[in-house]
């Protein structure tokens, strides 16, 4: 590995040669802004948030598109860098709905977070604003055009992370937006309603249909393993009082911060009035709640009742897609080695 | 394909061609050149447009019989790949595709990069407003292009090209299809050419109507089946290109020099032009200008000479006032540079770029602030919506002059343009981003009072932004009822003999009153 020294704002650091400034930058604990930057996909550079100075360079640069080099000085928070990030945020917010009160994203809204530390404010202008354009063709979530800043992470997640490809900018200019061919509509596109696009979008264009009011800041995080296969992707479960009301998936983890329909929409059932919670026996024709314990015993029980009456080869067992290598291991081997059958098999090879 | 039947073709074919077009008075010989005749060519020096007009493009003998693919012959038999960088390093030609990079240094760039494959590409993409160069070499002298694009090939090892040529060029299209089939049949593409073992076929790209896929990295997306928008270049397209592989873009006149320089060599090429910008230019001369059309004239030669000597000055003798260089990324130049010498370094030194060769003239009735909206509204279409600076930013801009010309802006509007036409040009993505300011930017540096004119006073100079201007009948007038018979909308009334007036509230200053009145010397119609 070949290492060059550089400085970012005076701090000298000595990084991998192959290395990027923002990434450079990152690993000084030198935190800089952007809207377009995903570590997981191809440099963009459409944001020009992450701009910096870098001494000997008449123009700013961006700082996700620069490489380190020996010897570079870079300065992140000069007077003129400052301004131009206000300058772009400006631009973003002239064309912005000014509808952070009543905005579900508001409190983990990157442009939202941007405008407060550059201090850039709404404003009234003559000028025209993007037009109205909403897609609430999915089930899931829904499209918002006004509030979307076209970072382009929603359509890059979705062809290089998901590889599924329905979504892409459409139109040029001050007219574009993202969409489906032909506009037809979320729904009718080849959308598989991962929603990786909404895990992605820094802004409140793309939010899941939540039937759940909540704010940000008013929800604690649990991480947890989902439990719909054995994956074992890692999300963060939104709750509040006690109750679920999102999931956001885990970018450090095996998953590297993407899920599936499953994963991110359907987290209803665990606050769901019909769960089961304890286990049901049956008796004349009504279900009645019973204990773990009781439950196991009847369980024992009858097994041990039909290995007597008709052997091993009575039984067969169905393994699940839903649980690990290990459960399955350990199912089979209950079978096979406890109730003396091979009568196992799993739902994944049907 | 050998050299022997090259040499036949032009021993026999030439005498005939440049006969019957003597014949016909197309042509004249001077210096031993074969050029066109007549005032309009007499100052001009073709090269890249050596044999427009002269030979019939469908026809690739004729191509051969004014040295055609002699050059490429000479670069297979007798040059190295290393040779031929080295004469196109030496010749200093630079990039006639507007940013005026070494042609010599990146064809190096590419050659020195190891890779399995390596790719020549033709911007063809010509889409600046009035720019018709690149399009009058495809049309008529497609193979210019081809044989530049195989010597390219040769040089730096690649085997594989594509003409990115924009659909709205359906003739350019057309001749091109023909002219690589025919150089195909020959064996001057294809496999094994001239039977010396290289390899070089060229496909042909459409484009579908976005001036951004003129943008080198944009073009790359788009020929590889991506939406054509710029991307960031961490790496160089000489190393790092089309489908990741090391590849060379060069515009079609760029292509078009090729030919010539290895057949003449360095030395040559330099003995014209300038210093540092060898060679010639082609500049499409367009607008309020007398002799409209295309223009080849050595580098460093004077603005004036050009739109005087060549073009004739401005139509209708009017006054000259400004001439639009470099469509939207370029400036206006004002009559005080006319006799700035026409080169790279020189044109950027009073704000404005060379760029591709447009060329648009205005006289006295063109509004400057109308000028600098039109050309930002061509960047706010063409804008790919990429960044936000350009996507945003541009259109931001557009409106405040949209109000200027409707006489509805204020000094604080004069500030944010100016403050926009900054952030715009520092922080877009793309270059096309980045000067599409320009035009907004040399009018307000060079016509400033007309800026005033407009907020301040209200009122437009060259009296041609509607909103500003009103039109009265005086005094002169004749009552011979004209103008009232030629107004669409009636807003004009009087009694045959006696002065008409004008109804300003129906009056939409169509001009039509002011074109038809017959009083002589000083026409009765006035316009304030």
């Amino acid at each position: 590995m070949k290492t060059v020294k550089l400085t970012i704002d005076n701090k000298e650091i000595e990084v991998d040669s192959s290395l990027t400034v923002i990434q450079a930058a990152e690993l000084a604990g030198i935190e800089i802004p952007k809207l377009c930057y995903d570590e997981r996909l191809d440099i963009f550079g459409a944001c020009r948030m992450c701009i910096v100075e870098i001494e000997g360079n008449k123009k700013l640069q961006t700082s996700c598109s620069t490489k380190v080099k020996e010897g570079m000085v870079v300065h992140t928070k000069t007077d003129r860098v400052i301004e131009a990030r206000k300058d772009i945020l400006r631009l973003l917010l002239d064309n912005h709905p000014n509808d952070c009160l009543t905005c579900e994203k508001a409190g983990n809204c990157l442009l939202q977070d941007y405008a407060y530390e550059y201090d850039v404010k709404f404003r009234t202008h003559r000028g025209k604003i993007r037009e109205r354009y909403i897609d609430d063709t999915n089930p899931f979530y829904i499209y918002d055009a006004q509030k979307c800043i076209l970072c382009g992470l929603c359509v890059r997640v979705c062809s290089r992370l998901q590889v599924t490809g329905a979504i892409d900018f459409v139109n040029r200019g001050f007219d574009t937006i993202i969409g489906t061919p032909f506009n037809d509509g979320l729904i009718n596109s080849n959308c598989v309603s991962c929603g990786n696009c909404v895990s992605v979008c820094p802004t409140g264009a793309l939010l899941p249909k939540s039937k759940e009011k909540f704010r940000t800041w008013e929800v604690k995080k649990v991480k947890t393993t989902c439990t719909f296969c054995g994956v074992g992707c890692q999300i963060n479960l939104l709750v509040k009082e006690d109750k679920v009301v999102g999931v956001e998936p885990v970018k450090d983890a095996v998953n590297e911060g993407l899920l599936c329909v499953k994963g991110k929409f359907s987290f209803n059932f665990i606050n769901h009035p019909d769960r089961l919670n304890t286990p049901l026996l049956k008796e004349n024709g009504e279900f009645k709640e019973i204990s773990w314990d009781r439950a196991y015993e009847i369980i024992k029980e009858k097994v041990e009742a039909y290995m007597e009456e008709s052997g091993p080869d009575s039984f067969a067992g169905l393994a699940s897609a839903r649980c690990t290598n290990e459960e399955n291991y350990l199912f089979q081997k209950l079978f096979r080695a406890v109730l003396k059958t091979n009568n196992i098999d799993h739902c994944a090879r049907l | 394909m050998d050299r022997d039947r090259l040499l036949n073709i032009r021993n026999e074919k030439k005498p005939e061609i440049v006969e019957k077009l003597i014949r016909d008075d197309v042509v004249e010989i001077r210096a031993e050149r074969v050029v066109l005749k007549g005032d309009y060519y007499k100052n001009q020096l073709r090269i890249a447009l050596r044999n427009c007009d002269i030979i019939n493009p469908f026809d690739i003998e004729e191509y051969i019989a004014f040295d055609g693919y002699f050059a490429l012959y000479k670069a297979l038999n007798d040059l190295s790949q290393r040779e031929v960088v080295d004469i196109m390093k030496n010749s200093l030609l630079r990039g006639r595709g507007g940013a005026g990079f070494p042609t010599g240094k990146k064809w190096e760039e590419a050659f020195s990069f190891d890779a399995d494959q390596k790719y020549i590409i033709c911007n063809a993409d010509e889409g600046d407003p009035g720019a018709f160069m690149d399009r009058s070499i495809l049309e008529k002298d497609p193979h210019s292009v081809l044989e530049g694009m195989a010597i390219g090939g040769y040089a730096i090892g690649a085997n594989k090209g594509f003409i990115y040529v924009r659909a709205e060029y359906p003739q350019a299209v057309k001749t091109l299809r023909h002219a690589i089939a025919q150089a195909k049949e020959n064996g001057l593409l294809g496999e094994d050419i001239f039977g010396m073992g290289f390899n070089f076929d060229i496909e042909l790209r459409l484009g579908s109507g976005a001036f951004v896929c003129g943008e080198g990295t944009a073009l790359i997306e788009s020929i590889e089946g991506h939406r054509g928008m710029p991307r960031p270049k961490l790496q160089r397209t000489a190393h790092v290109g089309l489908w990741g592989k090391p590849t060379i873009i060069n515009n079609v006149e760029t292509f078009a020099n090729v030919a010539p320089i290895i057949l003449n060599g360095a030395e040559w090429f330099r003995s014209i032009g300038t210093e540092k910008s060898p060679g010639t230019k082609v500049f499409s001369l367009v607008g309020k200008i007398e002799n409209a059309g295309l223009v080849e004239v050595p580098m460093g030669t004077k603005l004036r000479d050009i739109v005087f000597d060549i073009g004739g000055g401005c139509q209708n003798n009017k006054e000259y006032k400004a001439v639009q260089t470099g469509g939207p990324s370029g400036g206006c130049i004002p009559k005080e540079y006319l006799d700035v010498s026409v080169d790279f370094e020189s044109l950027d030194s009073i704000g404005s770029i060379m760029g591709s060769g447009g060329m648009v003239v205005m006289d006295e009735n063109t509004c400057m602030i109308d000028i600098a909206k039109y050309f930002l509204e061509f960047s706010v279409d063409e804008s790919c919506g990429k960044c936000i600076p350009c996507r945003e930013g541009t259109r931001r801009m557009y409106e405040i002059l949209e109000l200027i010309t409707e006489g509805k802006a204020e000094m604080n509007d004069l500030e944010e343009l100016e403050k926009l036409s900054h952030v715009v040009s520092n922080t877009s993505l793309c270059g096309l981003g980045q000067t599409a300011p320009n035009p907004v930017v040399t009018t307000l540096k060079y016509y400033k009072d007309e800026y005033l004119a407009h907020i301040v006073d209200k009122k437009c100079p060259a009296k041609s932004c509607k909103a500003l201007i009103t039109y009265t009948i005086s005094d002169r007038c004749i009552g011979c009822s004209i103008c009232k018979k030629n107004c669409p909308v009636d807003a004009i009334d009087g009694e045959l003999k006696k002065k008409y007036s004008i109804d300003n509230e129906k009056c939409i200053k169509c001009g039509s009153c002011y074109e038809v009145c017959p009083v002589k010397p000083v026409k009765a119609v006035e316009i304030y």
